[in-house]
């Protein structure tokens, strides 16, 4: 009796916690699906309409759709970049027989760079986007993404790239491997839960992330965060397609959320445990 | 890839040096020497931003910290369910800021924001709470607060299934006390998860940007100022490229300080 009563407090408290992150979800999802007069009415009773939804999508004011695609592809992109250079430097690294104070320095420089406001790198990148004409155009906010999310797939990397057993790769060796077959018949497998945590935290942070492509991008090449901050400053603010694009732009979140949720709870806790 | 960043940080202190003019597409650059340097010292508004900077990654990780630990110790006792609430609480943190910034805006607004829908029940008036010089920086570290909690209880509960069964086994076998399981047990063990997470957290919350872009602005005045802005100010909206570049390498000195400064200190712990 006395188990039970302990078990439904803590699920009581959970509950309360459940409901402080799901409660302001839902009220911007459900203003969303208001009309602007009834949003600032305050009516508690709304008869729900998808208009601000079919602005914020097909509108000929808005590039949702566009925003949607640049996003996707530089997310894409960037993260296979990021992917690539931390599966080869961690290797390289962690495997090869650098010297110790190199080594030091490169994973001293990457813990540097993730402590960089992102902004302040976007100022040099600025200047030589502008120098190589990668301004306004894809190229520039890829290589933007896949430096800013490289420290942290180079940690998680070098986690799982350090727990490959030594043994087989001498074995794979003896039998007369060469390094790219080494890498990509036996490393390469060894590493994939690795591949997969880091791949979706780098989709993720790319797809989230602001500063850069708010001052790397113009109208052709904005992301999805850069249209909802223009949604929200626009003269007249918008507000219920404001709510109907914040709406719209968590649904990857949901269904990673849903796919890959092991992954990325891995991801997020690898630093901390190991 | 490193050149990628390498080049933008030395670009940067090379900036600093000089002021750039865009005419025509092409910059010009003419040297300065050390003024921006010297006027940064005299810059009220970076002193503000530091200031407010440093008051908010303070105010926020703590509150996130001690929030996420108990949230992590509910889950952990609990006997069902604990990965229907871990997926629950994930999904703030994959939430873009720019996204929790409008969401929060929304919600915050003293006309029809739910805030100020929940206050006329209470039949309390409404609070302006970003607009307010004396609430806008808390109102601010609040939404960091909802933003980053579940990232911490996420940390704290891998750490905490991750700690040896049977020293609690023993301890209840010693009719150890709720009290002192938690003090004399959890605690000490949690410790290096919980450093790693303050740290962690400490430095993305220096770093924060889309949220203050959106809620605030800076404003009003200089009440939620943060460096990354004020840097974002200098160098795209006044176009001073140079000054920004200063800037942007002072912040860069002083984080680093900051964790030579953590460094030693664990160091003397340790030793």
């Amino acid at each position: 009796m006395r188990r039970w009563r302990h078990e439904s407090g803590l699920q009581l408290a959970l509950l309360l916690g459940g409901l402080l992150i799901a409660a302001p979800f839902a009220w911007v999802v459900a203003a969303g699906f208001r009309t602007q007069i009834s949003l600032l009415m305050g009516e508690v009773w709304f008869t729900p309409t998808l208009s601000a939804f079919e602005e914020v999508l097909f509108s000929k004011t808005s590039d949702f759709l566009l925003n949607v695609r640049n996003s996707t592809l530089i997310g894409l992109a960037s993260t296979a970049i990021a992917l690539a250079a931390a599966t080869f430097g961690a290797w390289s690294l962690h495997r090869m027989r650098w010297p110790r104070w190199w080594v030091h320095a490169l994973l001293l420089w990457a813990l540097v760079l993730q402590m960089i406001p992102p902004v302040a790198l976007a100022g040099g990148w600025f200047v030589m986007a502008r120098a190589v004409g990668l301004d306004n155009t894809l190229m520039g906010l890829i290589l933007a993404h896949a430096t800013l999310n490289l420290p942290m797939a180079l940690w998680m990397m070098g986690v799982f790239v350090r727990d490959v057993p030594q043994e087989l790769v001498e074995a794979a060796r003896l039998d007369g491997a060469s390094t790219p077959t080494l890498l990509w018949r036996v490393v390469l497998p060894l590493v994939a839960p690795g591949l997969a945590a880091a791949g979706v935290l780098c989709f993720v942070f790319s797809w989230n992330e602001f500063a850069a492509a708010l001052n790397l991008s113009m109208r052709q090449t904005a992301t999805v965060p850069v249209a909802i901050a223009k949604f929200a400053q626009d003269f007249e603010i918008r507000y219920v397609q404001m709510a109907a694009a914040a709406s719209l732009s968590a649904v990857p979140a949901l269904l990673l959320l849903l796919v890959a949720q092991r992954w990325i709870v891995k991801g997020l806790t690898l630093g901390a445990v190991k | 890839m490193g050149g990628l960043g390498l080049l933008p940080v030395l670009n940067l202190v090379a900036l600093g040096f000089f002021d750039v003019r865009w005419a025509e597409g092409q910059s010009t650059w003419s040297f300065v020497g050390t003024t921006h340097y010297a006027a940064l010292t005299r810059d009220p508004l970076f002193g503000a931003a530091i200031l407010n900077t440093v008051v908010f990654a303070l105010g926020a990780v703590t509150g996130q910290m001690i929030l996420g630990f108990a949230l992590a110790l509910l889950c952990s006792k609990a006997t069902r369910g604990r990965v229907f609430w871990r997926a629950v609480f994930v999904l703030p943190v994959l939430i873009p800021g720019i996204v929790i910034g409008a969401m929060w805006k929304l919600l915050l607004n003293p006309e029809f924001g739910a805030l100020a829908q929940l206050f006329e029940l209470a039949g309390l008036t409404p609070v302006d709470w970003l607009g307010e010089p004396s609430t806008a920086l808390f109102a601010v570290i609040m939404v960091d607060v909802w933003h980053w909690t579940p990232f911490c209880f996420l940390l704290f509960l891998a750490g905490l299934e991750s700690l040896p069964r049977d020293v609690y086994e023993a301890a209840t076998v010693d009719g150890a006390s709720a009290w002192q399981e938690l003090t004399r047990i959890t605690l000490p063990l949690m410790w290096p998860t919980i450093a790693v997470t303050f740290v962690f957290r400490l430095v993305l919350a220096f770093k924060v940007f889309d949220e203050v872009y959106l809620l605030t602005g800076g404003g009003p005045g200089t009440a939620t100022e943060v460096v990354s802005f004020t840097i974002y100010q200098r160098f795209f909206t006044e176009d001073r490229a140079g000054y920004g570049a200063a800037m942007a390498v002072a912040v860069i000195f002083l984080i680093f300080l900051m964790l030579a400064a953590a460094a030693a200190a664990r160091r003397r712990v340790q030793a």
